[in-house]
Parts: C-alpha cells; sequence; structure tokens
C-alpha cells in the first residue's frame, strides 16, 4: 500500500517543531508501524535526508519504549497493543496518517518523536519498590501466603510497562494510572505492605512535583493502555493515600 | 491531613466530597419543586417551612453557598493545573475514541451550570432575600406558588431553564461515577452503583424540566 505520512519534527528540545509531509510506498499490511517508519527511513536516507527519530528496544510489546500519537490516539487505532504490535493492516491504501510525539509538560520532546519520559524513572525511585534484607537470610517468597485474588490482581498491575501512554491520551497529561498501576501492584502483597503509606505519600508527591495534571476520570487511558490497567488501579491508590494521610 | 488536600488525589477528594453534598441538595431541591405540580398549598407549605426555619436558613443556606463555591473554586482550580500540564496541543487528537463527550467537557457544562445559577438568583434568591431582609414585608405562606408560577410564563427564561438542566445531566452523568472513583470506590464497575448514576442523570434533570414545562404551559 501506499500512504501518505504526517509526521512531527524537531530538530531539539530547544526547536519549535512542525509536521512534515511524507510519501512512502510499497507497504506490506503484515508490517508492522515500526517496520514501516524503517522504509520511511530507508527511503529518507537513501535521498540523503535526515531519518525520522523515533523510540524502540525490543519490538514485541514488552519494554515501552516506543510510542508515538498516531491517528490522535496513543499507539495508534487497535486496542491492547503498543506500536511495535501494530500493523499495517489497521489502515487503507492512500489513507493519510498523522504521527506526533507523545505530549505533556512533563513529557519534553527530546527530537521528532522522541520524548524523555524519566519523570516515571523519578517517581519509581520515589517508592515504587520494596525494601528487600539482600545479606543472604531472605526469607523465601513462596512461604508467605497470598491470595489467589490478590496475586492476580497483583500481578495485572505489574504488567504495566511505563509506557506513557495513559499521560499522553489523558486530557490532563495526569500520570495517575501509571502510579496507580506501581502503588497497587505492591499494595496488595504482603511484603509491600510495609511500606505502603510512605510509598503512596513519596509517589504522589513525586508525580506531583514532575507537573503532571489530575485524573478526570474519563478512563481514556485504561482504554488505550496496551496492557489494560484497569481504572481500579487509580482508586485503589486515592484509598491507600487517604489511609496514608489519616494513619 | 492539610498536605492531603495539598496534594493532586486530596484536591479530587475535596471535589467529590462537595459533589456528593450538592447531589443531596439537588435531590431535596427537586422533591420541594415536585410539590408545586400536584398540590399548591403543599408546595407553599413546604417553601414557607424552608424559607423561614431558622436551622435552614442560617446553618443549611451558608453550607450550600459554601459548598456551591467551593465546587466551582476547586473545579476551576483543577483546569487551571491540569492546563498547565499539557504540552503543545496535538495536531490530531481523536478523544471520542475513549472517552464520553460529557466526561471531557465537564469545565463547559459546569460552566453552563455556574450561567444558571446566576440566573437562578437573580430569580428566585436575590428577590427572596429582598422581601425577607431587606424589605422585611410581612410574612405570607401563601405567596410561593404564584411567584414560582409566574417565573415561568416567559418562554425564554424556560428555554434557559431547559438547556441549563440538559447541562445539569450531562455533568452528573459523568460526576456521579466520577465522584465515587476520586473517593476510591470503583463505582464504573460496580453495576448497581452505576445504574444509580445513571438514573440520577436522568430523573434529577428531568423533573426539574418537566416542573418548568408544567408551569409554563398551565397559564
Amino acid at each position: 500500500m501506499n500512504l501518505t505520512l504526517k509526521i512531527w519534527r524537531q530538530k531539539d528540545s530547544n526547536t519549535k517543531g512542525q509536521m512534515v509531509d511524507y510519501k512512502v510506498t510499497d507497504i506490506s499490511e503484515h508490517m508492522s508501524f515500526l517496520e514501516m517508519m524503517d522504509v520511511l527511513n530507508e527511503q529518507l536516507i537513501n535521498k540523503g535526508e535526515e531519518p525520522v527519530a523515533f523510540d524502540h528496544d525490543c519490538r514485541e510489546g514488552i519494554c515501552g519504549m516506543c510510542s508515538m500519537y498516531i491517528n490522535g490516539e496513543a499507539h495508534g487505532p487497535d486496542r491492547g497493543v503498543t506500536t511495535c504490535q501494530l500493523h499495517m493492516r489497521m489502515f487503507k491504501d492512500g489513507d493519510t496518517i498523522t504521527i506526533e510525539p507523545f505530549r505533556a509538560k512533563a513529557f519534553p520532546v527530546i527530537k521528532d518523536l522522541v520524548v524523555d519520559r524519566s519523570a516515571f524513572e523519578r517517581i519509581q525511585q520515589a517508592g515504587g519498590y520494596i525494601s528487600v534484607n539482600t545479606s543472604g537470610n531472605t526469607q523465601d517468597a513462596n512461604s508467605i501466603p497470598i491470595s489467589k485474588h490478590a496475586a492476580d490482581e497483583a500481578m495485572d498491575a505489574a504488567t504495566c510497562i511505563g509506557c506513557g501512554a495513559c499521560v499522553a491520551t489523558c486530557k490532563n497529561s495526569s500520570a495517575m494510572l501509571f502510579v496507580g498501576a506501581k502503588v497497587s501492584q505492591y499494595a496488595l502483597l504482603p511484603q509491600g505492605q510495609i511500606e505502603a503509606a510512605d510509598r503512596v505519600r513519596n509517589m504522589v508527591a513525586q508525580m506531583d512535583l514532575e507537573g503532571f495534571g489530575n485524573c478526570t476520570n474519563t478512563g481514556a487511558c485504561e482504554i488505550e493502555c496496551p496492557k489494560g490497567i484497569s481504572l481500579d488501579n487509580i482508586a485503589r491508590m486515592n484509598r491507600e493515600l487517604m489511609k496514608a494521610s489519616l494513619s | 491531613m492539610s498536605g492531603f488536600f495539598k496534594s493532586s488525589i486530596g484536591r479530587k477528594v475535596a471535589m467529590a466530597l462537595s459533589a456528593f453534598f450538592l447531589m443531596i441538595f439537588l435531590l431535596m431541591h427537586v422533591s420541594v419543586n415536585l410539590l408545586s405540580v400536584f398540590s399548591e398549598e403543599t408546595f407553599n407549605a413546604a417553601s414557607h417551612f424552608m424559607g423561614t426555619n431558622w436551622v435552614i436558613q442560617f446553618i443549611m443556606q451558608p453550607i450550600l453557598i459554601f459548598g456551591v463555591v467551593f465546587h466551582f473554586v476547586m473545579g476551576f482550580v483543577l483546569e487551571i493545573k491540569n492546563k498547565k500540564a499539557l504540552g503543545v496541543p496535538y495536531v490530531k487528537n481523536n478523544g471520542a475514541a475513549n472517552s464520553s463527550w460529557a466526561s471531557r467537557n465537564m469545565i463547559y457544562s459546569g460552566l453552563v451550570i455556574l450561567a444558571f445559577i446566576v440566573l437562578h438568583f437573580i430569580d428566585f434568591w436575590f428577590p427572596e432575600i429582598n422581601y425577607k431582609y431587606i424589605e422585611a414585608l410581612p410574612a405570607d405562606p401563601t405567596r410561593y406558588y404564584a411567584e414560582l408560577h409566574h417565573k415561568f410564563v416567559s418562554p425564554l427564561r424556560v428555554g434557559a431553564y431547559v438547556i441549563a438542566f440538559v447541562l445539569l445531566g450531562l455533568h452528573l452523568a459523568h460526576g456521579f461515577t466520577s465522584a465515587f472513583q476520586s473517593m476510591g470506590i470503583t463505582a464504573g464497575r460496580k453495576k448497581t452503583l452505576k445504574s444509580i448514576g445513571k438514573a440520577y442523570a436522568i430523573v434529577i434533570p428531568a423533573l426539574f424540566i418537566i416542573i418548568a414545562l408544567y408551569h409554563h404551559f398551565n397559564h
């Protein structure tokens, strides 16, 4: 298929960007979206032009690196996928596709479609972990009884890959689905409950400090999340913070 | 605890608490108004009680005004903070693909409701305050029905009220479950709460509309 691409080009974080039109030809419907971008970049390099910068790593939906806001949606029009898992069969021959970087004040553009998502790292560092004594006396995790329900819910929360689609999608650039998932992942397990109050307080404080917006409960983040992280995690985070503030 | 209400989540909880208070008030307001459709005497008696009982006048009324002002001010504060969090606007953004119109436009439905409250105060509250406390006219337990009935002669006013109530319905359609979610209760997933929310968002504004139309067409 032949396509017209409208892509955000921005030299660096200090330069103003703009949309630039490109034509790509001979795209197979079996290609992933990133493979289509590779074809475009090959064409640009052959013409002596600057290729489009975009994030990618594992290309199998695990690392959370690939971003892109495609035709007005994070990771494009498909559901439960990252951009690397989005296939060109979702588009038709002759389509015009708009490709933009994830937008949020806390996710500044580094170049073209690459954004700085290190704000998520700083939120994680603020409390997204459990303090474990690794001196050799660590208790076997299997010796701590955990209900199947709690284990499943914690695992569901832990599937968050921190891609930032929730922030990119949110009309307020809120990071609450991400933080909610990270808080829930530990709050649901006995190992995480010891530091639960400090964790939620510190992670929410860091989230606010990074300049993310407030949650309006539109539910858009849940729909666009490639891992289907549920809004229940935001509600749990709210409960955890209320509990921590009262204690 | 004061630190909690300075956090993004704390502000949402405060917003939800004021929303619960206002939703209870709406239920009470529509119940009293509904009496005007069935019995002039009962409506007059209820209005006279509401308008002269000192607990309602001097304790409940100031709390209500504070609740309304707080909900609006906090709504604006959150909106300004949210706008600050946004980056360069998207060239193409398909919000309808993942969220309802009502959920994305709470500030606009809220602004229409604010404009309506101003109109409503000019129509009913200011004349009432003037009657009772400024001109200090003698109490007349039979005046309320006629005052209400008279206000709905103008089709323009009725039209404005109907539009405002439709927007109120949209505001509640998202606001009801959103308030529960902010309080940590996953209303969106609990079938009963979700159904109550939908019913509340339809029935309350619909009753207000029916009452306005009833008085307009019964002159």
